[in-house]
Parts: structure tokens; sequence; C-alpha cells
């Protein structure tokens, strides 16, 4: 079984090339369509770059993952059959999918295809991961972002299925995409558009009082000049509550547990996930490079692992409202 | 490394010019330097609409659309997008030395209008292929873009 193997995000072919060049195990990415959870225009891969990126990524002998992990609709399920079909052909080192119906068609299909349960399939027990494993045969699973270290241990410690955990980037606090939020404001739900602030329903506008964060006419954030922007999603945004005003539900801060990889490797985690196909070949270059040399230390000798400074703060840097924070990994109750 | 922040006086004169020299001396060098590279992707999603480069710190703003031949200058007027950012960070950008998202979080960068359109040029100008484009820009002008990218770099790249 794989120990910490590094999983970075590729939006486009630079992207993919920017991590693997920068010491990627693997990259993860999706098509240009609603069958993966970064639907964003201009973004992703069509035939042709998925080819280039599968060429380039498995001739330096890393692994190419691909997300189709929407829930696909009755009236286009074809589109969803076919990007299995298409993954399968041209090759991809897995796919990942949340859908038990797509997973049903996969087995059948292509059968030798490697399946690993996507975060948006929000399996948080080893109860459900092991029926994923039982039922489909899935190898590997991401588990969300909303277990403490102890409940993620529990599920390693039960399981003969990989995990792989969220080690950097943004974050989602309504167990991976099951949110109302969104659907309330834009009218459709993450886990079936493939994006939870569409670009379509987002507007951005200075005005005197500061720079305005529209989600489909609903005004979720209002930052002076001085504060640091977040995602225009609406579990970021401020919101008047009993006269005064705040982030309510979460404030916009990045995911970042690198010192916690001695901890993860004592576990047998299998992989470390970037999260960020929306992000730019820089971020990945950046974000990549910080993460395999700290995953190379910690392997190397994992008493004497220290997060290094100069890595957090190029970490910090990236991240959204420029913070960080341990999320769930990390906290006294459970 | 900080590029030299623009004098003063080359500023204010560079804002009285109209918009339609320098949208167009912008588009004529892109063209010839980048559309080879940048055109092989798929900017249908892009074509009659117009967009802004706003470039903060001097006052110069560029008015310019994609067209199936490549980009084309345009007169002033309302547009669908505008981007915002000064001089430096829309080089660092263009370099792919800054991701994008970095510099909104750090309110660096403004994306005001049609937010659809925004994120499609954006995330089309990331999937060029710097490499393949470098090589293909006439030598000379390939080499400024090389040296300027060395000299943005920062020290720990
Ligand atoms: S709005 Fe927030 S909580 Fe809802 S899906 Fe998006 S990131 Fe998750």
């Amino acid at each position: 079984m794989p120990l910490l193997e590094l999983i970075c995000p590729a939006g486009s072919l630079p992207a993919l090339k920017a991590a693997v060049d920068h010491g990627a195990d693997g990259v993860y990415l999706g098509l240009k369509d609603n069958t993966n959870a970064r639907n964003f225009a201009g973004l992703n891969f069509d035939e042709k770059s998925l080819k280039e990126g599968i060429r380039y990524a498995q001739g330096k002998g890393r692994k190419v993952l691909m997300a189709l992990n929407t829930y696909p609709q009755p009236a286009t399920l074809p589109r969803w059959h076919k990007a299995v079909d298409t993954a399968a052909e041209l090759g991809v080192n897995a796919i990942i999918l949340a859908d038990p119906g797509l997973m049903g068609y996969a087995v059948k299909t292509h059968p030798g295809l490697r399946l690993h349960l996507s975060v948006q399939g929000s399996a948080t027990s080893y109860e459900a991961v092991n029926f994923y494993r039982e039922r489909f045969g899935i190898q590997r699973a991401v588990l969300p972002r909303v277990l403490s270290l102890p409940q993620v241990e529990n599920v390693v410690d039960n399981t003969d299925v990989e995990i792989e955990l969220f080690g950097f980037g943004g974050l989602c606090v309504m167990v991976e995409g099951r949110c109302l939020l969104s659907s309330y404001a834009c009218g459709d739900s993450p886990n079936t558009f493939g994006a939870c602030s569409p670009g379509h329903a987002v507007r951005w506008e200075q005005t005197a009082t500061g720079m305005e964060t529209r989600l489909n006419g609903v005004l979720i954030d209002r930052y002076a000049d001085h504060e640091k922007a977040g995602y225009p999603t609406l579990c970021k945004g401020r919101f008047e509550v009993q006269g005064e005003t705040y982030y309510a539900l979460e404030e916009p801060t990045s995911l970042n547990s690198l010192e916690m990889l001695p901890e993860m490797a004592r576990m047998g985690i299998a992989a470390v996930k970037i999260e960020g196909r929306q992000r730019s070949p820089a971020y990945v270059a950046q974000v990549t490079r910080v993460w395999r040399a700290a995953i190379d230390s910690v392997k190397r000798a994992p008493e004497q692992f220290k997060a290094l400074p100069a890595w957090m703060a190029e970490l910090a840097k990236v991240s959204e409202g420029s913070m960080n924070t341990l999320g769930a990994y990390y906290r006294p109750w459970k | 490394m900080k590029l030299p922040t623009f004098p003063t006086s080359l500023a204010r004169l560079i804002a009285r010019l109209p918009a339609w020299p320098p949208s167009a001396a912008f588009a004529t060098a892109c063209n010839r330097a980048a559309w080879p590279t940048l055109g092989e992707l798929d900017w249908s999603a892009a074509h009659g609409k117009r967009f802004r480069v706003h470039v903060k710190d001097i006052g110069l703003s560029m008015y310019l659309s994609v067209t199936p031949d490549g980009l084309k200058a345009e007169k002033s007027g309302p547009v669908d997008v505008t981007f915002t950012a000064t001089a430096e960070d829309f080089a660092r950008l263009s370099l792919r030395l800054e991701d994008p998202d970095t510099l909104f979080f750090n309110r660096r960068l403004l994306i005001e209008g049609d937010t659809d359109l925004g994120l499609t040029l954006k995330n089309l100008l990331d999937a060029v292929d710097w490499d393949e484009l470098a090589r293909r820009m006439p030598l000379a002008l390939g080499r400024i873009a090389q040296a300027a990218r060395q000299r943005l770099l920062p020290a720990t790249t």
C-alpha cells in the first residue's frame, strides 16, 4: 500500500505539467463539463489535452486520476457514461466517483478500471467505506474534511481501502457540497451542477464603500480596501445576525495540515490531496514544491520532522483570505 | 525584485492618450508574438464580447475583443468585463509568476462585469503552454520575455 502519495490538482495542461515537474506522485483532473465538481468556463481537459496530459504524466511514472464526482441526472446520464468510457479507453490510472449508480456502470463495463471514492461521496465511517469496497471494489476513499484525526484513524484501522486525506486548500463545511446554501441562492445544486459559486451567478463590483460580492444578486460580502478577499461562496459571506455583521458560518481560510504529516505517516494515510483545480499553474507549482519537500522530509525522519517556517509562509501566501487552519482535523470535541 | 515604478509624468501622459492607439499596439504585438499558440485554444465563448484591461497605476485602459483571427482593438465604451491591476501585477500574471486567485485574495486583481467571461479568459490564459509560446515567439521577443521572467522571479524559485 502506498504511503503519503502527493496528489495535485490540474485544471489545465500547464498545471498538470507544473505538478509533475515539481514532484507530484499523481494529478487529478476533470473534463470540460459538469461531470466533475470544478465546472468553470475555460477550465479542464478535452480529449486532446487529456491524451497529452496522460502521456506526459505517465511517461514520468506519475498517475493520472480523473474526477467524475458529480451526481448524474437522468436526462444527461449518457454524458457520465461516456466520460467513464473515455477515461478507460485513454488509460487513466483511476477514476474518482461519488455516485453509486455510476460505480455500478464502471464495474460492469470496465471491470479492470480502478475506482476511488470521491470526497463528494461523503463517506465518513469505515462502515460506509467498506460498503463501497464490497459492492463496487473501490480501492481508495477520499475522506471528507469534517473528520477529526482520531476519527480518521478509526476509519483507517478498520478497512483495507487506501485512505486519502485533503492536505491543503479550500474547505467546504457542509459535508462536501451537500449544501443548500448555494442551491438557495443560485437554483443549482453544487453536486449536480459541478460548482457552488457558478461564474454566471457571481458579480464583483468596486464601490465607494468597498468591493462587493454578489451571488445571483444577493450581497454576500463587502471588503474594505485593506481587507483580504475570499471565494464568492455563500458559506464564506458576512451576514447580519442580531444586529452584528460577521462571518456567521465560516471565515475565508484554507486548510493546511502540513504539520500533521508525521501523524498521517504513522496512521498509514495512503495519499494527501491538494485542493485547487480552479487555480493557475503558478499556484500548483508553488504548493507542490512545498508539499514534496515536506513529505520527503517526514519519510526520511518522521521524529525529526519540523514544518519549516518558509514552507508555512509560502503556503499562507497563496491561501484564501491569506489564512490557514487545521480545520476539523484538530479539535477537542467530536 | 520589483519593476521600476512608472515615473508620474509618464503615467500622466499615457493616461491622456486616447484609448485606441495603446489597445491597437497591444493587440498587434500580442497577435504577432503569441496568437499562433494562443489561437489553438477554444476562445469561442469570448467571441463578440468586449473587455477592458485597466492598468490602474498608470491610468491606462485597453479595450479589446477576441476574434477567430486574434485580438482586436476596440473603441472605448461599455464592456462586458473589466480586469484591473497594476502594470507589475499584469506583467507577473502574464509571465505566469503569480496566481490570479492569490492576487484576487490580496485585492490586487479585480474582475468586474461578466464573471463567467472573466473566468473564461483567465482560465484560457492559464491553459497556454508557456514553453510552446516562448519557442514560437520571434527570437528577440522570446529572449526579452525570458529575461523579464528571470528578473521578476522570486529568489526562492
Ligand atoms: S457554499 Fe460553502 S458549504 Fe456550500 S458547497 Fe460551497 S463551499 Fe461547501
